[in-house]
């Protein structure tokens, strides 16, 4: 018998993108899904696709889901490989939240606040019944509702703040330092806050949800508050150096979650509260919240607590958050192995043989 | 620095915010000689240890090390490699808590050879007949030497710590209460274990201890803490029979009255 | 050389990330075997496929250069053709299968057989750079023990193998020291491939994506497997000839040939097998190359 070796990779790899394209575009007797269908009815897909992509941009968020079949890692994927070809104008100014157009503002620890509370659009109280009147094409828009977006400029001060006037909140300092960019510099180790927070916003929802979650059943509890959530738009401004004044280019959707932990206080410290910080593009409150309970976690150990559980290991923590790395790696066991098999396989036959050959160490028998 | 002492320190200081840890502390080790640093928990004695052994920084002082070629070395200005060589040729560290020190998922033979395998011994059959020779000074049986640690009962976890630290034939070892944590009549044989190991090899300890009689069973001479502060010191059983400190006196009489 | 996609700059990476990269290699060629941090970008490809090789690849690629892209040491192996058609498309360099007319060489998982020259280049993707990891996962504690020169703890494995098996168990990522100064992992090559790394006329570097690291051998620097004096490190491989070419000395893939047992071994190296068959040399289960 004669064996040929298996050819044809090129040809296999052209007929399966071939294959994907057929089976993205499904039966094409349904009318094909727009782009701006996709934006428009499937924002908090584009939210989250935005945020694990790292790129404000809800149209192409829409085409990467659309190129994605609702993959939404795989389109997170697509917009960062996308984004690490775009050039660099110019940094942003940090954006103001405290001036946020506010869609929603909601805090669980007061009962009411300057601003008060507005619930916005929000899936919180709705029934999870599924609405067979979705399936009707064409029905009726849906009434105006009441509230409008307000703005929040000098009306709606930040929970903290409310708290840091007391003195019973931790102070949170301006610094005039360069924030550090994953994207363009590797993580290091101590990794610094603004480090951390960059990478708890890219990282995915999924994993900072369970590790959250986990905070939450004691490994590594921060006794959390909701402080205050609050989503809207916010303005974004440059200061080009030519120009040396900032200029608005333009708004995005956030949402922020301050969460207020307690804590005892140390020995130079007195006891007073801290946060946890999140801040996410769109709507994708969830992970916000998620991201804050994290960030405090993992300053367990800048407070003095006692660093035991995952959510406060910095390094577990940054090192397995991001979902397009993780996705890489795990998908990557599909790859060929098979030298690496087979020389797992002749050290296995090896060391059998030699075990039945007796020439294994006696005390090796067990 | 003395010039017999194998380890001096003068004038160490260090504060943790407003609460003082060591305050003005000099220390003298002979070569061979075991000292006792003795002291309620709170009283410096473990910190002294970590700042004597370079683990720890000092706010102010000096600790001298005379080395095997006879140099005197600054060991808090030792350039972290070189402290790393010494901690793990020259001297040892035993840890309260066995499990601090030993690689609990390394076969005993395997924890014993480290040190010899850190050195650069490359000879395998050699790195073992080594650790079986260690395990039996520290009368654990040869046969465990392919066990894992965590069938080993709290005593023997101690006594292979022991071993894997004097396997290096160190001049210097520290141990942190290493009798701690155990029972009693384990205990008693423990510390003849450490007295014999010790008078043999002549090994000089830095011991830290609350337990006033495995201070006066170990050591030769006694540092008595408080509240950072060195209040006495002098032979062992001259401090303990005749205790000039009121501190020192209390010590004592609470061990004689329990 | 062949047409190259618009819109992107040569060999798809920006000059400023190939600069960066390129300073990250002119580092690991002066500290050889030492891991050094660089500015990994995201790649259209994902992470864990090569995105470290294929960035050192595209920073030391030159328009006139020669690519061979091999996979399990074969050319024909689905990621070695994505990779090699990347390039193609990126930087429409030539590209070849033979050893022999590549200038660059990316790989992952071998060494080709034939000895590399002075004038080559081998890459090899890097899935995971740190040889300690399994012994200690915290890359803060395993950088202070590079820093430190720290290596018992890897002799501890060894140790344990020998106790437990009466030999080393490791098969393949088999650690070496790099210039008698740091432990390095080879990338996930058999073992076999471990002794071409010795004194290699051709640079080596080495790429990993996700875990952001480059490193790199200069040319006809010393590589030692780690063993005992008394358990020596020892080169295995299948103890069969090629079915294809009948070679004796290069490692082998092994191919099941049925449900009932059958097994041929095959050179991993294809493009070594075909030369050797082109050559008129003729294993087992092989057809003279002349009858064609």
């Amino acid at each position: 018998m004669a064996y040929v070796a298996v050819k044809g990779g090129e040809r296999a790899i052209d007929n399966a993108h071939a294959w994907l394209a057929e089976e993205r575009r499904g039966d094409v007797a349904v009318p094909e899904l727009g782009i701006d269908q996709i934006s428009g009815q499937l924002g908090r897909a584009v939210d989250r696709a935005m945020g694990e992509g790292s790129l404000y941009d809800r149209d192409l968020a829409a085409l990467a889901i659309k190129q994605a079949q609702g993959d939404l890692i795989e389109a997170a994927f697509l917009l960062r490989a996308y984004r690490t070809t775009l050039p660099r104008f110019a940094h942003s100014l940090p954006v103001e939240t405290a001036g946020m157009t506010v869609k929603r503002r909601i805090s669980a620890v007061f009962k009411d606040l300057p601003g008060g509370q507005l619930l916005g659009p929000t899936y919180d109280y709705t029934h999870r019944l599924l609405d067979f009147t979705l399936t009707a094409a064409g029905a009726a828009p849906p009434a105006v509702p009441e509230q409008v977006a307000t703005d929040a400029a000098g009306e709606m001060p930040r929970v903290h703040d409310i708290l840091g006037h007391e003195g019973l909140m931790e102070a949170d300092l301006p610094s005039d330092s360069v924030p550090g960019d994953l994207t363009r510099e590797p993580l290091s180790f101590p990794a610094p806050r603004d480090v951390r927070l960059q990478a708890l916003a890219r990282g995915d929802e999924g994993f900072l949800l369970a590790l959250g979650y986990s905070t939450q059943r004691g490994w590594g509890g921060t006794h959390p508050f909701a402080g205050e959530i609050r989503a809207g738009a916010v303005s974004v401004e440059i200061e080009p150096a030519e120009l040396g004044f900032a200029i608005d280019i333009g708004d995005i959707e956030l949402t922020e979650c301050q969460m207020v932990n307690q804590f005892k206080g140390s020995k130079i410290v007195p006891p007073q509260f801290t946060r946890g910080y999140g801040l996410v593009f769109g709507a994708s409150e969830r992970k916000a919240m998620s991201m804050a309970l994290v960030d405090r976690a993992m300053r367990a150990e800048e407070l003095g607590e006692d660093v035991v559980a995952p959510a406060q290991n910095v390094e577990f923590v940054l090192y397995h958050s991001d979902n397009i790395e993780a996705t890489g790696f795990v998908e990557h066991l599909k790859l060929p192995h098979y030298v690496d098999f087979q020389s797992e396989l002749e050290t296995v036959r090896r060391m059998r043989a030699e075990v039945e050959a007796g020439t294994q160490p006696a005390e090796a028998a067990e | 620095m003395n010039d017999e002492s194998l380890l001096s320190a003068r004038g160490l200081s260090l504060h943790f915010g407003a609460i003082p840890a060591l305050v003005d502390v000099d220390v003298d080790l002979w070569p061979g000689e075991v000292l006792a640093i003795v002291g309620e928990s709170g009283s410096g004695k473990t910190t002294l240890l970590n700042v004597l052994s370079g683990r720890m920084a000092a706010d102010a002082g000096v600790v001298w090390y005379r080395d095997p070629a006879g140099r005197l070395v600054d060991v808090h200005a030792m350039p972290a490699p070189a402290l790393r060589t010494l901690h793990r040729s020259d001297w040892g560290f035993v840890h309260q808590n066995p499990r601090d020190n030993l690689r609990m998922a390394v076969s005993a033979g395997g924890n014993v050879g480290e040190r010899l395998m850190a050195q650069g011994a490359r000879h395998y059959a050699n790195i073992r007949a080594e650790a079986m020779r260690w395990l039996e000074e520290v009368e654990i049986d040869a046969d465990r030497i392919d066990d894992l640690p965590r069938t080993f009962s709290g005593g023997m976890l101690q006594r292979l710590q022991i071993a894997r630290t004097l396997v290096t034939h160190p001049r210097l070892v520290f141990m942190d209460e290493p009798t701690g944590g155990l029972d009693v009549s384990v205990q008693a044989r423990l510390l003849d274990l450490i007295r014999s190991l010790v008078a043999r090899f002549s090994i000089a300890v830095v011991l830290v201890t609350h337990d006033i009689a495995v201070a006066r069973l170990l050591a030769q001479r006694i540092v008595v803490m408080q509240r950072g502060r060195v209040v006495e010191t002098g032979l062992t059983d001259q401090v303990l029979d005749d205790p000039q400190h009121p501190y020192t006196q209390l010590l004592v009489s609470s061990v004689l009255q329990a | 050389m062949s047409a190259r996609m618009q819109g992107y700059n040569f060999a798809y990476l920006d000059e400023q990330t190939k600069r960066m990269i390129r300073r990250a290699l002119l580092k690991a060629v002066a500290i050889p075997g030492h891991q050094v941090p660089f500015g990994s970008r995201e790649m259209p490809l994902p992470y864990g496929w090569g995105t470290g090789g294929i960035q050192v690849t595209a920073s030391v690629l030159g328009a006139n250069d020669v690519l061979k892209v091999i996979d399990q040491g074969a050319d024909d192996t689905t990621n070695a053709v994505s990779i090699r058609r990347f390039f193609a498309r990126t930087a429409g360099v030539a590209t070849t299968t033979h050893t022999d007319a590549a200038t660059v060489i990316q790989t992952r998982h071998r060494i080709p057989e034939k000895q590399l020259r002075e004038d080559q280049i081998i890459v090899y993707q890097v899935p995971q750079p740190e040889p300690l990891f399994r012994l200690e996962p915290s890359r803060a504690e395993t950088r202070r023990m590079h820093g430190l020169s720290d290596y018992g703890l890897m002799h501890v494995k060894l140790y344990e193998d020998i106790a437990r098996f009466g030999q080393v168990s490791i098969s393949y990522d088999y650690p070496v020291m790099v210039n008698h100064r740091y432990l390095m992992s080879p990338s996930p090559i058999p073992s076999f491939d471990n002794p071409k790394m010795h004194m290699m006329p051709a640079l080596q570097l080495f790429g990993a994506g996700r875990e952001k690291r480059i490193y790199a051998i200069p040319p006809y620097t010393d590589v030692r497997s780690l063993d005992f004096d008394d358990h020596p490190f020892r080169a295995t491989r299948a103890p069969h000839a090629c079915g294809l070419c009948g070679a004796t000395d290069s490692y082998l893939d092994e191919v099941v040939t049925d449900d009932r047992g059958g097994r041929l071994f095959v050179c991993s190296d294809t493009d070594h097998c075909t030369e050797r068959r082109e050559t008129g040399c003729v294993g087992a289960e092989g057809v003279p190359e002349a009858a064609e």
